[in-house]
């Protein structure tokens, strides 16, 4: 899958699973300071992913996503290796 | 198998990692039937987990310190079973500010709500089951624990709710073994769940605790403690209450790691 088809389907989770302001959703926001997730919502975040993609993310990858960048980069990682 | 037949109360599923997860999981691959409950936000967090048990439960929402919630709960599940076999209490919570080695300034209404919240509670859901545990004919009741026997880094407040819930369980077996209700606690070895990783400083736990037990231990895998709370859930420990069962590698029975192998048998 492509980079910009994981943003489209991580976009379209983000504001219709998780209520986020589809305005503020760029790559570089960051989870906590710009969209206004705290520690239970990242958690929300982290299933959800898991159930849109079909992965498994593990709570040492999960301590490295602080952005949407970097949930769409660990995304593209699990589905091409 | 195990629970066959039985009707079961689960609380406290939040994530696939939760302990009550696991429990769900290994009660309905025994044959049980079961109702999950959670609270608050965590609910749709627990809606989404559910998805990934081997049958889909019905999920109801029960804060367990409202009484309302618990009534409306136990109402259901009368019309739904019209009894009740057995109830996990999976709950805990304490605010930050009764964690994470905050204890001498804790204030009193932070350590109030972490007992309230982790130890009372457990009177609250075997009070709320009662009746439809004597339409069962008995019941059991599982609580889960980290023991504080002895204090541990960072746990505060919440070790002495634990402590609290130890004493309340056999308070409560006194007082419910009329009914041939059991109740007991699993103490479980750290495991990383949401509710842990909210206690700062609680992580290095993990690594000593290996080192510890001469069983080992994996924090990343609940199933050992599912498996024995589905053993006290089933007809397997009729006469077993007021009891706190270690599931923790065995790490309370020993004092200190060995630095070296024990010498092997000639
Ligand atoms: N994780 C560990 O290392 C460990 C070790 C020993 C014992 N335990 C105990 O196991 C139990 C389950 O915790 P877990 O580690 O699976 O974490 P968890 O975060 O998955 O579960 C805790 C649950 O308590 C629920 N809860 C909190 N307040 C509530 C309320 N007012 N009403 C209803 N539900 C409420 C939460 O929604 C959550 O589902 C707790 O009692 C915990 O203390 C955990």
């Amino acid at each position: 899958m492509e980079k910009t088809d994981i943003e489209t389907r991580l976009r379209d989770v983000l504001v219709t699973e998780l209520g986020l302001d589809a305005e503020k959703i760029n790559p570089a926001a960051n989870f906590e300071t710009d969209l206004d997730v705290d520690s239970l919502g990242v958690v929300e975040l982290l299933m959800a992913m898991e159930d849109e993609f079909g992965v498994k993310i593990p709570d040492d990858e999960a301590e490295h996503i602080h952005t949407v960048g970097e949930a769409i980069d660990l995304v593209h990682q699990k589905l091409n290796s | 198998m195990l629970l066959e037949g039985k009707r079961l109360l689960i609380t406290g599923i939040t994530t696939d990692d939760s302990i009550a997860f696991s429990a769900a999981k290994v009660a309905q691959e025994q044959g049980a039937e079961i109702v999950v409950t959670n609270f608050g936000r965590a609910l749709r967090l627990t809606e989404r987990a559910v998805q990934r048990l081997p049958s889909l439960p019905p999920v109801l929402e029960m804060d367990i310190t409202n009484d309302d919630h618990v009534a409306a709960v136990m109402a259901d599940l009368d019309s739904r079973w019209g009894k009740l076999d057995g109830a996990l209490h999976a709950i805990a919570f304490a605010p930050s500010d009764a964690l994470g080695g905050n204890f001498l300034n804790t204030p009193q209404e932070s350590a109030a709500t972490a007992f309230v919240t982790s130890a009372f509670s457990l009177k609250t859901l075997a009070v709320g089951a009662l009746p439809l545990m004597q339409k069962a004919g008995g019941g059991s009741v599982v609580g889960l624990d980290f023991d504080n026997t002895t204090a541990w880094p960072a746990y505060d407040w919440m070790g002495v709710a634990k402590s609290a819930l130890q004493s309340v369980s056999r308070y409560l077996a006194r007082d419910l073994g009329r009914y041939q209700i059991r109740v007991n606690l699993v103490s479980a070895g750290p495991l990383r769940t949401v509710a842990a990783r909210s206690i700062p400083g609680f992580d290095h736990l993990h690594d000593t605790w290996s080192e510890r037990a001469p069983l080992r231990w994996d924090s990343t895998n609940p199933l050992a403690v599912a498996k024995m709370i589905c053993v006290l859930l089933s007809d397997w420990a009729p006469l077993t209450t007021g009891e706190v069962i270690h599931v923790d590698g065995g790490f309370h029975a020993i004092s200190a790691p060995a630095e070296e192998e024990p010498q092997p048998t000639e």
